[in-house]
């Protein structure tokens, strides 16, 4: 009989690692707190794929970010996610700073990674005329790549269901006890049990892992909060631009995203409540602030939305990947803050490997391909998009048009392995919502698209789950409730 | 950029079914263009009029009250009696500035025209809650007040119960007096400026009549709820539009509506390389609502935002008459005279005015503008160089309203073709809040 494993967090990492197990004979589930995976950090970070100078030298964090980052370009291709390769800058303002830039080159050198340089202030410049002109130098990392978190937690999500692995959302692990012989896993819907369990809880990792084990470890929960702004036709940037660390805390960075919006941030705070994802005025103003630095002309006019992700924290500042000590058939990925979206092809191939090797897996006959999406509408060209109009006309529908996003890609969406079932998740899988109106004119639409394709009542739709429901009733419902 | 399709050629194409484009289609046909081609992306023409079911409407076009719907039906009514083709469900995805145009429809896939005259009629969106960059959560449960109108008006659904509106734009408003009609409870309309950017009427038949407070010089300061909106944080603000720290209330909502604002919808505009005005982020035109690039021509809501539909329709019926003469080779007067906004003066339109040649005929021509803040009696001038050739007295002008003037056809004759300046001289009393 097959063994059965239960995954536990359905962000980036529990995702790669489930996808990699899905090509071994095993029973895999994926228990997902939140409505639909990547609900965590993986659903709001900068989607940064870092080339790996930042880590200490021999830390777990050097490693799996050195490894993913040389991983990145082909596992995004092999599940259909984006990634794009822009290069990014550290720069440097003054004399310490630049002894700064040169401790990264050696470090990143150290590390493994490829493709690092020191650029001198006229060179900077001439590749980023928006930069500050007092700029000293700056670390070029040509390595540093992007790409978009939720979008390729999906992908993976998607993979691994292809090859038979359940996905439970809704489903928050509240307590993990060995009875039996086996796991015992206590849920929000009810007990389920286990050969073996994989921890990457993300912010609540830290909580679990000191259940099944004497060595204890300490998560805090830090903020990061966000700027989006508007794609220009000409971008402001177009290599991820990082600051120094200084005297004055953590810079902040300015860069395109993968879908060439601007992203300005994060701020880091520590907070209590790891469900906090509020923005707040200090942050916001705090990140203004700082990418004044980096952008001396920061132009606000064009802020799409502002957003806040939150950092699992481990104290002693690494990543912990591997076995859980002291108990067998236990497994975690546990303080995967950045650069763990980086590491996660690496952490899920090293947890998979870790576990076949130890539990005898045996591989499947079979391993399916990942189903990839067709090339976004968005971006064909007119001969495309004249074919895809006559392979299904629902092409031929705009539900978005800030993203050009249709009807055809929307309900693709919400039919694909791991499906939308929110707005916020049809957003995230098509990008209708994302843009410059923010879902004001397609969220009517896309929530009669997910009523048609779920079969349920527009007030049955929610958000983002939960109780968030988008419509209170029908206008006789209301009426009623308020006669009565 | 080369395409497989072979263009079909139009003379003169209207991007939008709204009231721009409905005018616009028809002033074209009764201006003599026979190969006429609206496309509108919505399943129905009529725009957002469809879903504006409130009456008021039609007061200074047909001197009668009516609802959007009933607007709008005139319009079509005339566009089916002129057999015109209006392409429904046919969204455009890119104009070129030499007038191509690239749309998708379900029924017929990509279309590409050639167009002689391209009419931009594509109307204007609300600013989103993203775009204040208003702290606290992202939850369910705020809507721009037009999403929230279409969901109540055409789909039959309530967005919340309890509301609390942002912004005194005429959407928000209305939407007050709706939600309230509808069994829900607007607990305040909470505007940052001094004043309200809707209309007075608005603000008497909407708010007064419902005993809905509208508190002024007061902001949201914070959402709360984590899956549906529990709470909004509310606060005063000083002369920088800061909030004022203590001066904090709370209200229990499950609804935060939003209406601050209009943005006329440019993105088409700005890839056919239209140049924008900052002042009204439409295009910069000329007297006939011709763009800086040829044979384009933008009138409605996505040239500037109009209050009344009356003037959508008003301007439009110039952009449709001005597109057909110029599809038919008609030249225009080659002096331009640039208009400028003078001091108090926001978002002239037009922004350029042709001189006629001396043996063509002049008309007089309308200037549109908002006053940068509340004026009381107050003079509008427009200068001519340093000339003034026109004056009126105001007792009142307001954001809220936009003011326009008519210069005569012997002033247009008579321009110099130096910078006209339109200004509001308020004796000396300066707007604290004019920035």
């Amino acid at each position: 009989m097959d063994m059965e494993i239960l995954v536990i967090g359905g962000g980036v990492i529990g995702c790669a690692t489930a996808r990699e197990l899905s090509a071994y004979q095993a029973k895999v589930t994926v228990l997902e707190r939140g409505p639909d995976v990547a609900s965590g950090a993986s659903k709001a970070n900068s989607g940064i794929v870092h080339a790996g100078f930042d880590a200490k030298p021999g830390s777990a964090k050097a490693h799996f970010n050195v490894e993913g980052s040389r991983m990145y370009e082909a596992y995004c291709r092999s599940v259909g996610a984006p990634y794009t390769q822009p290069g990014a800058m550290v720069l440097a303002f003054d004399e310490e700073q630049r002894a700064h830039v040169e401790k990264l080159y050696q470090q990143g050198l150290v590390n493994g990674v490829k493709g690092l340089s020191v650029l001198e202030r006229d060179q900077v410049l001439a590749l980023e005329p928006n930069t500050n002109p007092e700029v000293e130098c700056a670390l070029l990392a040509a390595s540093s790549g992007l790409t978009s978190p939720y979008e390729l937690t999906c992908a993976l999500a998607d993979h691994a269901a292809v090859n038979g692995t359940r996905f439970l959302m809704d489903t928050e692990v509240t307590s993990i006890t060995w009875e039996n012989g086996r796991y015992q896993v206590a849920t929000s819907r009810g007990r389920m049990t286990a050969d073996i369990v994989i921890n990457c809880a993300g912010v609540q990792s830290a909580k679990l892992h000191n259940q099944l084990s004497e060595k204890k470890y300490t998560i805090t929960p830090r903020k990061g909060e966000y700027y989006l702004l508007d794609r220009e036709n000409k971008p402001m940037f177009s290599h991820t631009m990082f600051q120094t660390p200084s005297k004055m805390g953590k810079g902040v960075l300015v860069s395109p995203t993968v879908h060439n919006s601007l992203l300005l941030g994060p701020s880091a705070m520590n907070v209590d409540d790891a469900g906090d994802v509020s923005t707040t005025a200090e942050a916001l103003r705090l990140v203004r602030d700082k990418a004044m630095l980096t952008w001396p002309g920061e132009n606000l006019r064009s802020v799409i939305t502002t957003f806040a992700g939150m950092r699992a924290h481990e104290q002693g500042d690494d990543f912990i990947v591997g076995a859980i000590e002291g108990s067998k058939g236990a497994y975690e990925a546990v303080g995967i803050e950045s650069p763990g979206l980086t590491a996660a092809p690496a952490i899920g191939k090293a947890l998979c490997e870790q576990i076949v090797a130890e539990n005898g897996l045996k591989p499947k006959s079979e391993w399916l391909p990942a189903p990839i999406p067709p090339k976004a509408f968005a971006a064909m060209t007119t001969e495309e998009r004249q074919h895809a109009c006559e392979q299904d006309p629902e092409n031929g529908v705009l539900v978005c048009r800030c993203e050009q996003v249709t009807e055809a890609e929307v309900r693709a969406a919400i039919r694909r392995p791991v499906g939308a079932r929110s707005i916020d998740g049809v957003k995230r899988r098509t990008r209708a919502g994302m843009g410059r109106c923010q879902g004001g004119f397609c969220s009517p639409r896309v929530l009669e698209i997910l009523c048609e394709e779920l079969g349920v009542r527009p007030t049955a739709i929610t958000k983002d789950g939960g109780n968030g429901y988008v419509l209170a009733g029908t206008l006789a419902e209301i009426a009623r409730k308020e006669d009565a | 950029m080369e395409h497989a399709l072979q263009p079909q050629k139009v003379d003169v194409l209207i991007v939008g079914a709204g009231p721009a484009g409905l005018a616009a289609a028809i002033a074209a046909r009764e201006a003599g263009t026979e190969n006429l081609l609206v496309l509108e992306r919505e399943p129905e023409m009529g725009g957002i009029l469809k879903q504006c079911i409130h009456n008021g409407f039609g007061l200074h076009r047909f001197k009668e009250e009516l609802t959007g719907p009933e607007y709008a039906q005139r319009d079509v009514d005339r566009v089916k009696e002129l057999g015109i083709e209006v392409r429904c469900g046919t969204t455009v995805l890119e104009v070129t500035a030499d007038r191509q145009v690239t749309a998708i429809s379900r029924d017929r896939g990509v279309q590409v025209f050639q167009a002689g005259a391209v009419i931009l009629a594509m109307g204007c969106r609300e600013r989103p809650r993203g775009a204040l960059a208003i702290p606290g959560t992202r939850c369910a449960g705020i809507f721009s007040a037009g999403t929230a109108q279409k969901y109540v008006n055409l789909e039959g659904y309530m967005p919340g119960r309890r509301v609390v509106i942002l912004g005194s734009g005429d959407i928000g408003l209305i939407m007050a007096r709706r939600m309230t009609l509808q069994g829900a409870k607007v607990l305040a309309c909470v505007e940052i400026m001094p004043y309200s950017s809707g209309l007075n009427r608005n603000i008497v038949q909407c708010l007064h009549d419902y005993n809905i407070p509208l508190m002024l010089n007061h902001t949201v300061v914070d959402i709360q709820g984590r899956e549906r909106l529990t709470g909004v944080t509310v606060a005063q603000v000083d002369e920088r539009r800061q909030p004022i720290p203590g001066t904090e209330t709370h209200f229990d909502c499950d609804t935060l509506l939003l209406s601050v604002g209009l943005i006329p919808e440019n993105e088409l505009s700005k890839q056919a390389g239209v140049p924008l005005s900052p002042a009204t982020q439409g295009a910069v035109v000329d007297d006939t609502l011709q763009t800086e690039i040829p044979g384009i021509f933008a009138c409605g809501n996505v040239l500037h935002v109009h209050d009344l539909v009356d003037f959508v329709s008003a301007e439009s019926f110039k952009a449709g008459k001005a597109a057909a003469e110029y599809a038919a080779g008609k030249k225009t007067g080659n002096r331009i005279a640039p208009v400028a906004d003078g001091s108090g003066v926001r978002g002239v339109v037009p922004q350029k005015i042709r001189i006629p040649d001396a043996n063509s005929p002049a008309e007089a021509i309308q200037l549109m503008f908002r006053p940068a803040c509340v004026y009381e009696n107050a003079t509008i001038r427009v200068l001519d160089g340093d000339t003034e050739i026109y004056k009126v007295k105001k007792r009142i002008l307001a954001p809220g309203e936009m003011a326009d003037l008519t210069l005569k056809s012997d002033t247009v004759r008579a321009l110099s073709g130096e910078k006209i300046t339109v200004l509001i001289d308020a004796g000396g009393e300066v707007c604290a809040w004019n920035k």
